[in-house]
This record gives structure tokens, C-alpha cells and sequence, in this order.
């Protein structure tokens, strides 16, 4: 039997599926690792992001600001390596440190000021570009003998295709979310502020704290992100990264996870990505699409999962009436 | 049963909500190993009582004793930790999270910062073996009916406390089946010594597993004894207000059973599957019809079917002859109808705005939004009422909130009145609400009739409605059971209904 | 009357004064800020260049009021400006007379006010949940209809929506404020204003009053694509071209922040279209100012950042409970609860 909260995430995988068998069809040499690993290469930075957003939309609330955060850890590396001549480590330990700090202090105003976390970290979103910008408006390269040999670690994959370092770092990110989702205090805690804030708190799960940490963790993934980011185009600039809160939230989606909070898995997370992905490897062996449909075929798989999670709801509603049946006489 | 010793006991406890009174002096005391059911309708102050004793709110004044020792809860969890544990209606555990993680919410086995799922459900199995309950402790709590769920949450809230377990009205969504075996639970809890507050209003139940009653109204301690010896129709003349000041007995002397009034608005047959039987009723032009029942009987459901709100799947609703169709409120709204609801702040008043724009509200509503009423329309029409209703309020433009409920309700009244309606339907009109406006609204539905309109009114206060209304439909269980008219409408014989249909519905275990 | 308009003012005060001491600072950072002239039948200057940067925000800010009001909000007006630029450009390039254009263009922005209002009024979506749909796919759309590349055009009276001036004033300025004063009008001399304020504050009470809350949310999240519609035609007629990528980008944000710093609570209920217009001059004054004080535009996005912050605080629930405890409401204590009970 299939439970209920498997539905959504099954789905996925089975357009996922169905998806990449036709792809395959059309051009049979879709199916080599090659290319599977390129689109974990090319989705890795979008993929560390999203496992941070779906932490933040499993506990009901969203995050803005990733794209930001990815776009001020790459400047800030850039600009520390290359001006300061900070060695690569401690630039990253800094820029996570910043990063997660940045993330608490939102999930802080969101607590304890009460208010929306999309207005939040809308304000975190437009702090975190600015900042960026202020530390360059230019694109500074990054060069570096480190950085050098990181990008030129992988895993050769059967058939020709690299695991690189970032694609590693990548499922890292997912095993480690899974894990922390499925098999940690606080990631019950997250799933049970986003079933219902007030009965999580009646059960004594600590608001302010986990709250707090849920932001946090997503400020840190934000910043991994950015270094991944950093490494896969040896370069920092604030103008990069616009608009991945809004792909990452679409892949969170797109995997199963409910917009409103409280359910959904971060495998399906990686699914969601695989699909996006999926999609612009199409688009680039076709040759005559044009980039625009992923855009397009995204919103179009948003809707259908934000109607399907709508019908699973209403469904749950309507047999909860029915229970509600009138007390028969005897 | 002998006498056991107190386990719990709270004393002269007094709690007020911005100067209004919902506890005034009030006792409760439960011993070790009984069930004590605590009675009383909406607003009576039961739901209060247990917040202050659970820890959800802190009293004004007043002990709290357990064991013998007096006790300060800060906290829902603070309670827990001394033994007092509860098992809410409607805020009821997580249903996304699995049955195990319910359970251990908190306190999961871990090993190296890893929840050890396995120990977790391999305990949670145990735990609820002790209930009989063998069920997949992986899925999630939410694929349960809602009687596991409960037995899971008192599973939850006797492992984590184990003294007092407070269950607040456990069976409200529950068959018959369900209500047994939960009733199990209860009576194995019971012989383990645990003292056990039940909140309920299904009488039967209380005759079935209680060994004491304590009956509250409007915040004050009415009766408290032993279930042995009493009567279903004690009880309910413990519970349903049967005083009445001397000031609202005259305002209302005026009425008298218009005998005259031809059915100007008639119902058939009218129901709707899970809410409410099919019943008949007929309300006359000039005609006050009353609507009597214990909470939870079908008395708000019945309102709202009239109004639209959850339309009718069966029947025929006439008015003056020709058919309606109330498939909506504004539907209703167009055929005369007006409709006062019980919870004022949920589905009445609209807070943020003023009083004057409360006031016009449905009156513009009807009008649509093309048709404005000038400012100078809506000033007439808000003083006209203010000044009519005697609503108190500072301006009339102060925003809504801040009025006292008594004026809040005569303000929701003036909304209706503004559109002139035909049919006025006021569900508990005088809930709530202080003494002084009790009796201007009792005086004003009496006014209201004398003008020829036609009202539905419920309300729990019966010496209250015998003396509006001509006739009185009673309720149980989802059921228009009986409908009394002329000499019948008295307060005794409306409890006599109601005790005679709780005889006959309920099937008694030996 | 004048009384009303007293009470108006006093209300705007806090928003006229922030945006007199942000014309003031642009003024002491930029000598001749406040000089206009009039040349070639329009008027010149640095103000009249606020005025005209602004109307884009502004427009969308109109449409944002209603819906915030509702407590609502639209993330895809952004997408939907890029769709109705590119459908606009698009028509006009293919020799559309300029009303058949314009009234094509102004049709596609309701349908996707339409489809946004449909979604949460029928569906019961959560508005920032059935926005983001429109505001992924939208440029998308957009890219779709321009074919991915900027269309340009050179049809004289679509660019004059863009640059032209009339009455010695630029035609976007003369649409924000016809518009704003248009929308204003009609929903506080109809009873527009009243309902939807109703249903932001509490959608079901208002419902058993007999508001038609759905017809309602429909109509505003159709104003909210047409004000997008009508800021994507300004849009493009200033650039000559419609550009999917970056038309409208980001300023659904901006509209909100315009929205919020006019007053108008995210939480729904009362709301001020004028008070929202001035948010939006604020918003461009500090664009401008930045501009001209010679700090990299960029510092724009961290004042923003401050400005959020600083109305956060004040509009927090939390706070706002500490406020009426340091300084209580004219409130009449309730009377004390006595009942009689013998």
C-alpha cells in the first residue's frame, strides 16, 4: 500500500522517469554518464541551495535571500583571496560563518518580531545583494593554485562521465539533509512547525530555537552554495545567482514538497532538480528550442503539483466530513 | 466507590479577560482514580478552568494543590513535568508526523545526535500495546481515525505525566464503536489510579463512565457530586440557565404566544447529510420560534443551514408560499433572511473597521458595490442604531474591537436591522454578555416580533427564550426531536424533552 | 469634508514628511535639484525625472494596494509587465494600429490578473503560492512571444507613451497619476473600498454579511494585471523595445515595498492608494538621490533593506502590542461581567 505522503514524491519520480525514457528515445545518447554527470555538475550550486530551502518550506515559511547569499560568497571569496590574499580555507570558513549567521539573524526577526518570512528575507535578500555590490560591481576572477586542484578532482563514472568535486559535494549536501530531515530531533522538530506552529509548541518543541536554526541552515547551504558556485566559475560577481531562490523553491515543489509546510522529503528535492536539469539537457540536444521553455514547462510542473497537494487536501477534508456523519439513533 | 484522596485540587480560582469575569471563585477537586466529568455549556468556563489547571493560562487567584502540595503552573509543559496532562479536542498532536514520532516528540533515543528509529518504534509498540492498540507506529498520525488519535495523544500525555490526564471534549467526533473503546482506555487509566477530567456534553457518556459531576455556568461552580443517585434531568437543569434577573423577567412580559400568525417562512424535510437530520419548521409573521438543545445537539447547525452557509440536500424551503433557493448567504440575504452568529469575533464582527462601517456592512453588501451609501448615509444610519440599541461606544467610528461584547452583539444586530429583514436568525444572542445589555436585547427581539418580523432564536438560557418565543423546537443529537408549543413552552418542560430524547437515544451499557 | 482631508493628511503625515526629508537630502547632495525648466513645450529637472523613473513602480503599486489590502499579494506582476511589453512590441512591429495594440495588450494583463485571482478566490490557494506560478513561468512567456531576442520598434505614437510629454508634463507621469487618481476614485466613491477592506480583515465574517468575497478578490487581482499591463506598455515604449529578461525585473518587490511604506498593512485591511503613490516616490527619490549624491546605485539595495527593517518593527504585531501598552487606545473599559445567578 502506498501512503499518502510517498503520493506526491512518487509522482515526481515517475515524471522523472517517464521524462528521461522519452528523452532517451528521442536522442539515445542522452543515456550515458556523461551526461548525468554534467547535470549533476551543472545543478550543483541550485541543488545545495534548494536542500536549505526545503528545510525552510517544510517548516512553512520561505527564503528569499539564497540567491543573494550565493551572489555576496562569491564576491567575498573572490575579493579575499584576491585582494587580501586569504588562502582558500579560511575565506570559506569565513563566508559560511557570515552566511550563517545572516540566516539566524532573519530566522531571529522572523520569530521574535512575529512577522511574515517572506517580507524578511525579502529585506536579507535586498542586504545581502547590496552588500555585495559594495564589496565590487565588478566580475573579479578567481586564480588560485587550491581552487586549481579542486576543479580538477573527480571520480571517472563508467562510460566516459566525471564525478567532480562539486557534483560530490552536491550529494553530500543531499545524504547529509536526508539524514538531518529524517533522523534528527531538530528535523522532526522543522516538519512539526510546519504541520502546526501551535501544537509543535503545546508538544514543547522549542520555536525560537529551531526556528532560528532552520534560517541558519539555510544561510549556511546559501553560502556552501556560493562556494561551490565560486569553484564551478572561478570567478565572483554580485549581478550572478538572480532568481535561484525562485528555481530552488520551484524544485522543492516540484519534488513533493507541500508549499505550506509539514511534509515532504529532500530526496524529492534532488528529484525536483533532476527534472530541471533534465530539462535543459533536452533543450540543449534539441538544438532548436529555445532556452525560454524551461521556464515555461517549470511553472507548468508547479501548477500541477500545487493542484495536486490542493486535491489531496481536499480530499483528506471531505472524508473528515464524512466521519463527522450524523450520530445514527438507535 | 470509596472515597480515595484528592490528587488535584484547585480552590477560589478567579480569572478575568480584560475586566470581564470567566472564573469567579470556582473549586475542583479530583481523586486518584476517578473519572470526573466537568459540565456546562459554551462559554460556562470549563475550557478556562483547564487552561489555568494544564498551565495554558495563569490564574488571577486561587491554590492549586497536587498531592496535597500547592502547585504554580507556568507552562503547558511545566504542568506536564509535574503530572497534569492533557488530551485537546482540536489541537491534537501532528498528523504529518509518524504515530512513533508523536509519542517521543522531544525525547527520541538517540545514538551519536541520531534518532534510533527502530528503539523509537520498537518503544512506541509497547507503549501502545498497553492501550490495545497494534497499529503501524511508522505511518503518519493523520492516516488514523479520529479515535486512535486520541487514544495515541492519551497515550502520549499519561506516558509524560501520569497523575491527572484532562481530556477536553475526547469523543465530539467519534461513533459509537469508537466512543467504547476509547471508553476502554478510560477505564483502564482509572484502575491504574490516575484521576481523570473528562469535559463532554453528551450526557450519556457522563452516566457512563463518570463517578462525579461538576457543573459550571458562566463561570461559576453550580454543583459538584457524585453521578450516583442524579438524573439526567438534574443535570441538565444544572447546566442550561434556569435564573433569570427580575429586571429581564419584566422586560419580556409583553409576550404572549401570537396564536394568529399564518407560516410566513416554512421548511420541509430540510437537512443535510452529516450536519443535521431533515426536520420541519415554520416561523409565522410576528413570531418568535425558539431553538433548545444541549450543546452539540444541531442547534448552530441548524441555523446555518437556514442561512445558506452549508446549504440543504434535502427539502423544500418556502416563503410566503413560493419556493427559495438558500443555496448561499447572499442568497438568503436577498430572500430577508439575517443571521447573528454565536462566535461573534470569528464570524461576526469585522474587527479593524469601525463601528459605523460594521453597521452598514450587509446593507451595502446587498446594495452591491455600485450603489454606495453616501458617508452622510452611513453616519444617519450608524447614529440612528447607536442611539436606538443604546450601543455603547466612544465614536462611531471607533474601530469595532474595542467595544464590550454586549455592544459588539447590538451592533451586529443593527447590521441586519439596517437591511430591514424578514426573518432574523440569532444564535445565542445573549451569550456572554453583560447583565445590563442581556436585558435591552431580550427587550429588543420582543420589540423586533410586535413589528411583525419573524425571528429563530437559540439560545441555552431556557427561562430566556420561554419568554420569547411562542414555540420551541428541541434538538438532540443532530435531531429536531420535539416541538413544543403553547402551554408546553415553559422551561420544565423543555428539559423535559430534552431528558426524554437522551433517554431513548442513548443505548445503555449494563 | 475639509475635515476628511485634515484627517487624510494627518494620517499620510508620517509617509509627506519622509519624503520631504528625502527631497530635502537630494536637494543638499545635488545644488539645483528642485530647478525646473520648461523647454520645447515640457518641463525639465530633476523632480519631474523622479516623477517619470517612478511611474512604473507606482502603476504596479495601484494594483498591489487592492490586492494587498485583501491580504492578498501578487509576485507575478513583474512577469506579467515583461509578457505585456512583448506582446505589445510584438503587435505594433506587425503593423497593429496603436488601439487594437494597446487594448490586445491591456486584455492579456487582465486575463493573467484573471487567472492569478481565479487561483486564489476559486481555488483557495494561498496567494503567494498561486502568484509564483505566474511570476516562474511568465518570463518564459514572455521569451516565447519576443522569440528570445529584444524586439524593437519605431512606431512613433507607441513610443510617445514612453517620452512623449503632454499638458508640459512626460505621458508616464500623466498615466500614474490619471490611474491613481481613476482606481482611488473608484473604489472610495463606489463601496468598493469599503468591501475589500471588509474581506482583507476578516474574508468569512464578511462573507456572512453577504459580501461576494470571490467576485471581489477576482476583480482585484484583475486590477493588479492591469496596472502590471499598463506599466509593462510604459516600459517598453520608453526602451523602444521589449526586453523578456529585464523588463519588470525585481519590481514586484518594489510595489510591495511601495505598497507597505504607504501604510497599508501585509496583514490586509486598511489601505491608501495615495499613500502607496508617495511610497513609490520615495522609493524613486532614494534611487535618484543615490544617483546623484555620486554613491554606486547599488547602496540602493541596503537602504532598501533598512527601510523593510524599520517598518517591520513598527508594523510587528509584537511591537504594536507594546505599543498600545505604553499608550492606550481611548478604550471604554468593558463593564464587569456580573451575572446573577441565585
Amino acid at each position: 500500500m502506498i501512503r499518502s505522503k510517498y503520493l506526491p514524491v512518487l509522482t515526481t519520480l515517475a515524471i522523472f522517469v517517464a521524462a528521461y525514457v522519452a528523452c532517451v528515445l528521442q536522442f539515445p545518447n542522452m543515456l550515458s554518464t556523461r551526461v548525468i554527470g554534467n547535470l549533476l555538475t551543472d545543478n550543483a550550486f541550485l541543488g545545495i541551495a534548494a536542500v536549505g530551502m526545503t528545510f525552510v518550506i517544510l517548516s512553512g515559511g520561505i527564503d528569499l535571500s539564497i540567491g543573494s547569499v550565493i551572489a555576496f560568497t562569491g564576491i567575498f571569496l573572490a575579493v579575499s583571496m584576491d585582494t587580501l590574499g586569504l588562502h582558500p580555507i579560511v575565506a570559506f570558513v569565513l563566508a559560511l560563518l557570515i552566511a550563517t549567521v545572516f540566516g539566524g539573524v532573519m530566522g531571529a526577526i522572523i520569530h521574535y518580531l512575529k512577522m511574515p518570512a517572506f517580507i524578511v528575507t525579502l529585506a536579507g535578500m535586498f542586504f545581502a545583494r547590496g552588500m555585495a555590490f559594495l564589496i565590487s560591481t565588478q566580475s573579479v576572477p578567481v586564480s588560485h593554485p587550491f581552487y586549481n586542484e579542486l576543479q580538477s578532482l573527480y571520480f571517472r563514472l563508467p562510460g566516459g562521465g566525471r564525478l567532480t568535486f562539486v557534483g560530490m559535494v552536491m550529494l553530500a549536501v543531499f545524504i547529509g539533509g536526508a539524514l538531518v530531515a529524517q533522523r534528527t530531533r531538530f528535523g522532526t522538530n522543522v516538519y512539526a512547525l510546519g504541520g502546526n506552529m501551535q501544537s509543535a509548541e503545546l508538544m514543547g518543541v522549542p520555536v525560537a530555537r529551531t526556528t532560528i536554526g532552520i534560517y541558519a541552515l539555510s544561510g549556511f547551504l546559501a553560502g556552501l552554495s556560493g562556494i561551490v558556485f565560486s569553484l564551478y566559475t572561478s570567478a565572483g560577481y554580485s549581478l550572478a545567482a538572480v532568481g535561484v531562490e525562485l528555481d530552488a523553491i520551484a524544485a522543492v515543489v516540484i519534488g513533493g514538497t507541500l508549499l505550506t509546510g509539514g511534509s515532504g522529503f529532500v530526496a524529492g528535492t534532488f528529484l525536483g532538480i533532476l527534472i530541471q536539469g533534465l530539462i535543459q539537457t533536452y533543450i540543449v540536444f534539441d538544438g532548436t528550442l529555445s532556452s525560454w521553455w524551461t521556464k515555461i514547462v517549470i511553472g507548468l510542473l508547479l501548477f500541477a503539483f500545487i493542484a495536486l497537494q490542493r486535491g489531496i487536501l481536499w480530499m483528506s477534508e471531505r472524508r473528515r466530513a464524512d466521519w463527522r456523519g450524523v450520530g445514527a439513533p438507535a | 466507590m470509596l472515597q480515595s484522596s484528592p490528587v488535584l485540587q484547585a480552590r477560589g480560582i478567579e480569572k478575568s479577560f480584560l475586566g470581564v469575569r470567566a472564573l469567579d471563585r470556582v473549586d475542583l477537586t479530583i481523586r486518584a482514580g476517578e473519572v470526573h466529568a466537568l459540565l456546562g455549556e459554551n462559554g460556562a468556563g470549563k475550557s478556562t478552568l483547564i487552561k489555568i489547571i494544564t498551565g495554558a493560562y495563569r490564574r488571577d487567584a486561587g491554590d492549586i494543590l497536587l498531592d496535597g502540595e500547592a502547585i504554580d503552573p507556568r507552562d503547558v509543559k511545566h504542568a506536564q513535568a509535574l503530572g497534569i496532562g492533557t488530551v485537546y479536542q482540536e489541537v491534537n498532536l501532528l498528523p504529518n508526523l509518524s504515530v512513533a514520532e508523536n509519542l517521543f516528540l522531544g525525547r527520541q533515543p538517540r545514538r551519536f545526535g541520531l534518532v534510533r528509529t527502530g528503539e523509537m518504534h520498537r518503544r512506541s509498540r509497547e507503549l501502545l500495546a498497553d492501550y490495545g492498540l497494534s497499529i503501524d507506529v511508522a505511518a503518519p498520525l493523520g492516516s488514523f481515525s479520529v479515535a486512535i488519535r486520541q487514544i495515541i495523544a492519551i497515550a502520549r500525555a499519561v506516558d509524560l505525566s501520569g497523575k491527572v490526564l484532562v481530556l477536553d471534549e475526547p469523543t465530539a467526533s467519534l461513533d459509537t464503536a469508537e466512543v467504547e473503546m476509547l471508553f476502554d482506555v478510560i477505564r483502564k487509566l482509572k484502575s491504574r489510579g490516575l484521576g481523570i477530567v473528562f469535559i463532554t456534553h453528551f450526557l450519556d457518556q457522563v452516566f457512563r463512565v463518570a463517578d462525579t459531576v461538576t457543573v459550571l455556568r458562566n463561570g461559576r461552580l453550580i454543583d459538584s457530586r457524585p453521578v450516583a443517585g442524579l438524573t439526567r434531568r438534574t443535570v441538565i437543569s444544572l447546566m442550561l440557565g434556569r435564573e433569570l434577573a427580575e429586571e429581564e423577567r419584566r422586560a419580556g412580559t409583553a409576550a404572549e404566544p401570537d396564536a394568529s400568525a399564518d407560516a410566513a417562512f416554512r421548511f420541509t424535510g430540510y437537512g443535510r447529510r452529516g450536519r443535521i437530520a431533515p426536520f420541519d419548521l415554520s416561523v409565522g409573521r410576528g413570531e418568535v420560534v425558539g431553538i433548545a438543545g444541549l450543546l452539540g445537539s444541531g442547534r448552530t447547525e441548524t441555523a446555518e443551514l437556514l442561512f445558506g452557509i452549508e446549504p440543504a440536500d434535502s427539502g423544500t424551503a418556502e416563503i410566503d408560499g413560493k419556493p427559495a433557493a438558500l443555496t448561499s448567504p447572499r442568497a438568503a440575504i436577498a430572500a430577508g433572511f439575517g443571521f447573528c452568529p454565536e462566535d461573534r469575533k470569528v464570524d461576526g464582527i469585522v474587527d479593524d473597521l469601525s463601528v459605523r462601517e460594521n453597521i452598514a456592512l450587509a446593507l451595502q453588501a446587498r446594495r452591491g458595490w455600485a450603489k454606495p451609501l453616501s458617508r452622510r448615509e452611513q453616519v444617519e444610519l450608524a447614529d440612528r442604531y447607536i442611539k436606538a440599541l443604546d450601543i455603547r461606544t466612544a465614536s462611531r467610528e471607533t474601530p469595532i474591537k474595542f467595544l464590550s461584547g454586549g455592544n459588539q452583539q447590538k451592533a451586529l444586530l443593527a447590521r441586519w436591522l439596517a437591511t430591514d429583514p424578514k426573518l432574523l436568525i440569532l444564535d445565542e444572542p445573549t451569550r456572554g454578555i453583560d447583565v445590563g445589555a442581556h436585558a435591552e436585547i431580550i427587550r429588543l427581539i420582543e420589540t423586533l416580533r410586535q413589528d411583525g418580523m419573524s425571528l429563530v432564536v437559540i439560545s441555552s438560557e431556557l427561562e430566556e427564550l420561554v419568554v420569547y418565543a411562542s414555540r420551541v423546537a428541541v434538538l438532540s443529537d443532530r435531531v429536531h426531536v420535539a416541538e413544543l408549543t403553547g402551554e408546553d413552552v415553559t422551561p420544565d418542560g423543555i428539559l423535559n424533552a430534552i431528558a426524554a430524547a437522551h433517554g431513548t437515544a442513548s443505548v445503555e451499557a449494563a | 469634508m475639509s475635515a476628511r482631508l485634515v484627517d487624510a493628511l494627518k494620517r499620510l503625515a508620517p509617509q509627506l514628511i519622509a519624503l520631504a526629508v528625502i527631497l530635502a537630502l537630494n536637494a543638499a547632495v545635488s545644488r539645483g535639484f528642485f530647478d525646473i525648466q520648461f523647454q520645447n513645450g515640457r518641463l525639465y529637472g530633476s523632480l519631474i525625472d523622479v516623477l517619470n523613473r517612478g511611474a512604473p513602480v507606482a502603476i504596479l503599486s495601484i494594483g498591489m494596494t487592492l490586492v494587498i489590502a485583501t491580504r492578498g499579494i501578487d509576485l507575478s506582476v513583474g512577469a506579467v509587465m515583461a509578457i505585456c511589453g512583448a506582446v505589445g512590441a510584438s503587435l505594433i512591429a506587425g503593423g497593429y494600429s496603436l488601439p487594437a495594440t494597446l487594448a490586445a495588450t491591456i486584455g492579456i494583463g487582465l486575463i493573467c490578473g484573471l487567472w492569478n485571482g481565479a487561483l486564489v478566490a476559486l481555488l483557495d490557494i494561498q496567494p503567494i503560492i498561486a502568484t509564483l506560478i505566474l511570476m516562474v513561468a511568465g518570463r518564459g512567456i514572455a521569451q516565447l512571444v519576443t522569440e528570445g531576442v529584444i524586439l524593437t520598434f519605431n512606431d512613433a505614437s507607441f513610443i510617445f507613451i514612453g517620452s512623449g510629454a503632454a499638458l508640459g508634463l512626460p505621458m508616464p507621469v500623466l498615466i500614474w497619476v490619471a490611474l491613481g487618481i481613476v482606481v482611488a476614485l473608484l473604489v472610495r466613491s463606489t463601496a468598493l473600498g469599503l468591501l475589500i477592506e471588509a474581506v482583507g480583515v476578516n474574508r468569512r465574517a464578511s462573507s456572512l454579511a453577504g459580501v461576494d468575497s470571490r467576485s471581489l478578490l477576482l476583480a482585484v487581482y484583475a486590477t493588479s494585471g492591469l496596472c502590471a499591463a499598463v506599466a509593462g506598455i510604459i516600459a517598453a515604449a520608453d526602451i523602444k523595445g521589449a526586453d523578456a529578461n529585464n523588463a519588470g525585473l525585481w519590481l514586484e518587490l518594489d510595489a510591495i515595498l511601495a505598497v507597505v511604506i504607504g501604510g497599508t498593512s501585509l496583514l490586509g485591511g486598511r489601505f491608501s492608494i495615495i499613500g502607496s503613490l508617495i511610497g513609490a516616490m520615495i522609493i524613486q527619490s532614494v534611487n535618484t538621490g543615490i544617483l546623484l549624491s555620486g554613491f554606486p546605485p547599488e547602496f540602493n539595495l541596503i537602504i532598501k533593506a533598512a527601510i523593510i527593517v524599520v517598518i517591520l518593527v513598527v508594523q510587528s504585531p509584537a511591537s504594536r502590542s507594546l505599543w498600545t501598552f505604553v499608550r492606550p487606545e481611548r478604550r471604554r473599559e468593558p463593564r464587569q461581567v456580573e451575572r446573577v445567578a441565585r
